[in-house]
């Protein structure tokens, strides 16, 4: 217990910076079970395999398309940057809307039970993973060959940045990387904040989620909303597949890597109340530093029992999250 | 059932187009028929049939020794694979009662089977061998051996796994219902990485080795249980199938099963009938885990090694998948389910590699297109495809405009 103290006091800032940067990757996956559970009441179990996908796509367009294989840096940066944002985020808002049209629309035009609906999600999240696994240029669906993209042996994700100490901040140095994806993160929340509560589109996902049938009444299209509500939650996660191959270089990417991420965002998204969408970024801020000191109290290797915990006792003691749970925020 | 007028119209209603769009063909009337002569011989024909059934399966590994069976007979018939068909039936049917009776989403099943395979592997000494072995402090001479109060650890490890399923139940079953799905699916996991870090107990990622195989030695009894596709394995785990099915079968037809309908269909309505809510999912939750404890520790004993990865979130789904293609909250189906998913892959080894994928998809498309599964509990399908009571006549009219 006492190696824990010292160890959270001598590693204070340097956890901080971390939890700052995990955190900010969180609360963007959070962001897409929140938004998709304040339209539908729905959690949308299969949203981790939109983080998963958007990362290999990353992988795959850093590695094959650009053809990077060791850091670049200048301009020829942030055009790497931006070419591998772009398809990350189609790759994650194509991805949800998939999952949408194929697993839950059926089920939804038939009013089916609750139940239906999270199991449809886990076997949509299984398929997804294992036709990832299926993705290595030997296998067939149906007719068509599949592409080799990843198959079942994880893959080390490359090194886009060179690390540099851009600042130094109380005796942590600060490196450019968790700059580029704090503020890329900040500047993507920013942006959805102000389309939900500026935009007419946001207008009409707040509708939605404050009632259905009164938004339909008053002319709101519906479906139209529900499938863009996955696109933008898809679009989110996709830019944190995005911001996880650049802080983490050298991690593995397999079929498997959505699976933790998605369960922290998930809590981050209770943790914040869901289907509220600034408590989905406080709650991912949040996680992201209780994750990081507790790995400075634990060791790494119960890293992934930490976010766990949180959640049960934030079930156990406030249920509805720190902001409360809101539909149509 | 008696409802208001109106609800009795959609009932009605709701009764007549399924007739309608089931048809009345000569395949639906001939189980109509099949369904009355069943009902109508109640008295002799049940537990003949039970009897029959239960002769048919006991035989079924010893059919390759009178009969020259064709290769996939051969595979299917195994008594490694026949006992894991029999291992996951068992599984199937105990979260068949948590997900298919109670409602409950419970996607970390497979940590209950985890507590039962280390509650043996602990209990018998295996892990202390295991550990002593690696650390150069034990020899082959300290193997464990069976002993015939090794019997007791079954009884351990389902007091386990209950205590496991009320610890973990009892905060999450009184929120929301997809809230209990996450945890579970996180609990699942916790178990897993509990298992790999905490050595000193668990031996960690190397897992425990020589969990001794069972032995009875009572007077004219004399059966010591071997490898792993013995037979005696297969036969061992169809009683508690058989058990498990005849308690099942009567739970769900005493007060706690009505009490479970009604928490399915309306948990707020069931409440304040009287019906203790909290209580009977926690009932549910602890009566699946429980079985999954006991599965555990014969799944131990008959493959001698456990260790961390087997017990992955991969297991929950895949007996998940058993219970929803077989038929949420029918027993039967749960046994018919199990069998295909350990089966089929079983028998088409060429498409192995095929197989997770093809079972996600086979998952979305039974919540698509058949939520019932294949053997439908007939109260369950009702509910499942939507046309219950509660259907209003505006929604029964749309329902068809869309369907038709």
């Amino acid at each position: 217990m006492g190696e824990c103290v010292t160890n959270i006091v001598d590693q204070f800032w340097a956890q901080t910076r971390n939890g700052v940067t995990l955190g900010a990757i969180y609360a963007m996956i959070a962001l897409g079970y929140t938004m998709v559970y304040g339209v539908l009441q729905l959690i949308n179990f299969a949203h981790s395999e939109v983080f998963m996908v958007s990362t290999v796509v990353t992988l795959f367009a850093v590695r094959n398309w650009m053809g990077v294989t060791e850091p670049v840096t200048g301009v020829l940066l942030v055009i790497v940057l931006i070419g591998a944002l772009i398809p990350a985020m189609l790759a994650g808002g194509g991805m949800a809307v998939a999952i949408e049209r194929l697993a839950y629309r059926p089920l939804r035009r038939r009013g089916a039970p609750r139940l239906s609906f999270l199991i449809a999600a886990i076997g949509a999240s299984l398929a997804i993973q294992y036709l990832f696994v299926l993705m290595d240029g030997q296998h067939y669906l149906l007719w068509f060959k599949l592409p080799n993209i990843l198959g079942p042996n994880p893959q080390s994700l490359p090194e886009v940045m060179q690390t540099q100490t851009l600042f130094t901040w109380f005796g942590t140095e600060i490196s450019n990387r968790r700059v580029v994806v704090v503020v890329v993160a900040v500047a993507m929340m920013v942006v959805l904040d102000l389309i939900v509560r500026r935009t007419r589109v946001g207008r009409g996902i707040r509708a939605v989620a404050q009632d259905q049938e009164t938004a339909a009444i008053m002319g709101v299209d519906i479906e139209r909303i529900i499938v863009l509500t996955f696109l933008i939650g898809g679009i989110m996660a996709g830019a944190a597949g995005m911001l996880f191959v650049t802080i983490a270089p050298g991690a593995p990417a397999f079929w498997f890597i959505g699976f933790f991420p998605g369960i922290k965002a998930f809590t981050a998204a209770v943790l914040g109340g869901i289907g509220n969408i600034r408590g989905a970024m406080l709650g991912g801020l949040l996680l992201g530093l209780v994750e990081a000191y507790g790995t400075a109290c634990t060791g790494a290797q119960w890293v992934n029992v930490i976010a766990f915990v949180v959640l049960v006792l934030v079930l156990m003691v406030r249920p509805t999250g720190i902001l409360g749970e809101q539909v149509g925020a | 059932m008696t409802g208001s007028i109106s609800d009795r119209i959609a009932d009605a209603q709701g009764r007549a187009k399924a007739l309608v769009r089931n048809g009345t063909g000569p395949v639906r009337a001939a189980a109509i028929r099949a369904r009355e002569w069943w009902n109508g011989h109640r008295r002799w024909v049940q537990p003949l049939a039970w009897f029959v059934m239960i002769a048919i399966a006991f035989l079924l590994p010893l059919l390759d020794q009178w009969f020259t069976l064709p290769i996939w007979l051969q595979r299917a018939t195994s008594g490694g694979t026949l006992s894991r068909v029999a291992l996951f039936t068992l599984f199937a049917l105990g979260l068949n009662v948590v997900v298919g009776f109670a409602g409950l989403l419970d996607l970390g099943y497979v940590a209950f089977w985890a507590i039962g395979a280390y509650t043996a592997g602990i209990l018998t000494g295996a892990a202390d061998y295991t550990k002593g072995l690696r650390a150069g402090t034990a020899d082959l001479a300290d193997k464990p051996v069976w002993e015939p109060w090794m019997w007791l650890i079954l009884v351990a490890a389902l007091a386990f796994a209950v205590i496991a399923g009320i610890v973990l139940g009892s905060p999450t079953l009184r929120l929301r219902g997809d809230y209990l799905a996450i945890v579970t699916l996180g609990f699942g996991e916790i178990v897993r990485i509990t298992a790999n870090n905490l050595d000193t107990v668990t031996v960690g990622p190397r897992g425990i080795a020589s969990i001794p195989h069972p032995e009875i030695h009572a007077g004219p009894v004399d059966l010591a249980w071997g490898t792993l596709i013995d037979d005696k394995y297969y036969w061992l785990l169809l009683v508690f199938v058989v058990l498990w099915i005849v308690a099942i079968r009567m739970l769900d037809r005493s007060r706690i099963g009505r009490a479970w309908v009604a928490i399915r269909e309306d948990e707020i309505a069931a409440g304040a009938m009287g019906v203790p809510v909290v209580r009977m999912k926690l009932a549910a939750f602890v009566i699946g885990a429980s079985t999954a404890g006991v599965g555990g520790v014969i799944y131990a004993e008959q493959v001698n090694f456990i260790n961390p990865p087997t017990f992955s979130i991969l297991q929950s789904i895949l007996i998940l998948s058993m219970v929803v293609i077989g038929g949420m909250g029918s027993t039967w189906g749960a046994v018919l389910g199990a069998t295909l998913v350990v089966l089929l892959p079983e028998v088409f080894r060429e498409f192995e590699d095929y197989r997770f994928f093809v079972f996600g998809v086979t998952i979305v498309a039974v919540m698509a297109f058949r939520p019932q599964g294949l053997l439908p509990s007939r109260r369950r399908a009702l509910e499942l495809r939507g046309h219950t009571v509660e259907d209003h006549l505006p929604d029964v009219e749309v329902a068809e405009g869309e369907s038709g």
